[in-house]
């Protein structure tokens, strides 16, 4: 019992030093997400506050920390708060399993690309049960929306996984990054990056497909009615959910924590910064994506998902397995 | 050995606890999130015994998928709360009908156990379960090799059920104008528009 509270608390230890990093960076990754959505604009963004505006972020918190929690009269009250609790916990649990390095990772699971899966795609109940426990027309609309949203481009972005996980044969994180030491996946799998990325942008309701929070229909959205510190747990769980598609983004296509090219200036540079730069890359792309593409219409959302993708990454998916039986690239399995 | 046991009865706790909450809370919305939650645990006891696999498997399809779908139907019906319940309030009819086909799946699930015959190919082969593979890569060996037939047959069945759903709900309708992309886009000055010379009191009919 003794040996397992030592073991226990050595997990605690690394679980603070994941977390306090993420939250800190969700922070930064707000600014820097204002910062360029103001620069393609012609605009400053936040530069007030803190060097260069870093603290914008922290301040924004303090504020809806001190602002009063209102809970609407007929909303669901247990409903109400667990939603935005389940947003946030689900951003931050799937962390456990991304490889920052080949050490440096919380649990280095068997499965660990169908968890992420699987929390990514939990994920969901977050928006619907704030949007119905609020009890009012907007959220419910948004929430609606939201569900329709992510169930349909979870399809095309699982067979995307398919296709990667059938060149790499293993549903390990590391093993997928280690599969790609000579050609990241981004070249043979090109289209698949593509339609992963914009799935991307469908699955954390970024625009152009924010349609759950459109805010010239909706109001808000689902978070018409939270204030506060319930808010501002949305807010978080969303933006952390955006970095986590990132970083699932870059583990996929862009070799993870591998450096461009095993060669000498480039190898000493430590796997973390390659890691977290490829992940800040694709925000790159994710923010100005935000800052120059208009809002989809509702029906060509779900065109674009049900009609292109899904087929589109279907016929890739035959395609890649054909390639690789005809040319005897099929992964071996070591028994 | 004994934190094992300990998450396992807390995980097989709360799946019984929510299981029972499943059928006797009275609001369908709060069925629907015991249901959830219920599944989770169950996933929860399939990695512990090492089922890493099924376990993802479930929370992605079930709790992922079917489980949204079940919560976005109640609550686009907005069923009303329940009058009758299992126990308090009013006798309800539906009770000795549920029984009964309840009865009747007991037995055949017993009749089925009873007479569950294992492949003996899968329990006799120790390599299999023994070597260190993975869990995915030995369900993988016996689905792909011995069962390709069945699991066929499973993706075949399920298409049958998705071609009658579409078959079911689809109705063609008339009057209703459909955006075509191409059309649309290809469109320039010349084809798009037209001019007409209005005589005085008449006006023209614009939309054909």
């Amino acid at each position: 019992m003794i040996e397992y509270l030592q073991i226990l608390g050595q997990e605690v230890y690394k679980i603070v030093f994941l977390l306090v990093p993420i939250l800190v960076s969700v922070a930064m990754i707000v600014w820097l997400d204002r910062r360029v959505w103001g620069l393609v604009q012609k605009r400053r963004g936040p530069n007030v506050v803190g060097p260069f505006g870093l603290f914008q972020t922290l301040a924004d918190a303090l504020k809806y920390i001190f602002k009063e929690i209102i809970i609407p009269a007929s909303a669901n009250k247990v409903v109400f708060i667990i939603a935005p609790i389940v947003t946030m916990t689900l951003a931050l649990v799937a962390w456990a399993v991304i490889p920052m390095s080949e050490e440096l990772v919380l649990s280095d699971i068997n499965v660990g690309i169908l968890y992420l899966f699987a929390v990514s795609s939990l994920g969901v109940y977050g928006i619907i049960m704030g949007g119905w426990a609020s009890n009012s027309k907007y959220p419910f609309l948004g929430a609606i929306r939201s569900a329709a949203q992510m169930v349909s481009y979870e399809v095309s972005i699982g067979i995307i996984i398919i296709n990667v996980l059938l060149c790499v044969g293993s549903l390990n994180l590391n093993d997928i990054v280690i599969a790609q030491k000579n050609l990241w996946y981004v070249i043979p799998l090109f289209p698949m990056f593509v339609i992963f990325f914009i799935s991307a942008l469908a699955e954390t309701n970024r625009p152009p497909f924010d349609l759950p929070e459109a805010e010239a229909e909706l109001v808000a959205g689902y978070q018409t009615e939270y204030s506060g510190m319930m808010y501002a747990m949305f807010w978080l769980g969303e933006y952390a959910n955006i970095l986590l598609m990132c970083a699932l983004g870059s583990i996929l296509f862009l070799g993870g924590w591998l450096p461009i090219m095993d060669v000498y200036p480039l190898n000493i540079i430590p796997a973390p910064i390659w890691m977290i730069s490829k992940i800040l890359f694709l925000f790159l792309l994710f923010a100005l994506i935000k800052a120059i593409v208009p809002r989809y219409r509702y029906d060509q959302l779900m065109r674009l998902g049900w009609k292109i993708f899904l087929p589109f990454s279907l016929i890739y998916l035959v395609f890649t397995a054909s390639f690789l039986f005809y040319f005897e690239k099929l992964p071996k399995v070591n028994f | 050995m004994i934190v094992h046991s300990i998450f396992f009865y807390f995980f097989s706790i709360i799946a019984i606890f929510s299981s029972l909450m499943v059928i006797t809370s009275r609001s369908t919305i709060n069925s629907v999130f015991f249901l959830i939650l219920d599944f989770i645990s169950v996933g929860c006891l399939f990695i512990m015994v090492g089922a890493e696999f099924l376990g993802m498997i479930l929370l992605i399809v079930y709790v992922g998928a079917v489980a949204v779908l079940f919560l976005f139907v109640v609550m686009m019906l907005n069923v009303a709360e329940q009058k009758q319940s299992w126990f308090i309030g009013k006798k309800s009819t539906h009770i000795p009908t549920g029984l009964i086909v309840s009865v009747l799946i007991l037995l055949e699930l017993l009749v089925v156990v009873g007479g569950w015959k294992y492949k003996e190919d899968v329990m006799s082969s120790s390599t299999l379960v023994l070597s260190n593979i993975s869990n995915t890569h030995q369900l993988g060996l016996v689905m792909y090799t011995d069962y390709i037939l069945y699991f066929q047959l499973a993706g075949v069945v399920l298409l049958l059920a998705m071609i009658g759903a579409i078959l079911l709900t689809f109705r063609e309708r008339v009057g209703v104008k459909k955006q075509s992309y191409f059309t649309q886009i290809s469109r320039n000055p010349s084809t798009a528009v037209e001019l007409k010379d209005v005589k005085s009191n008449e006006g023209v009919k614009l939309d054909d």
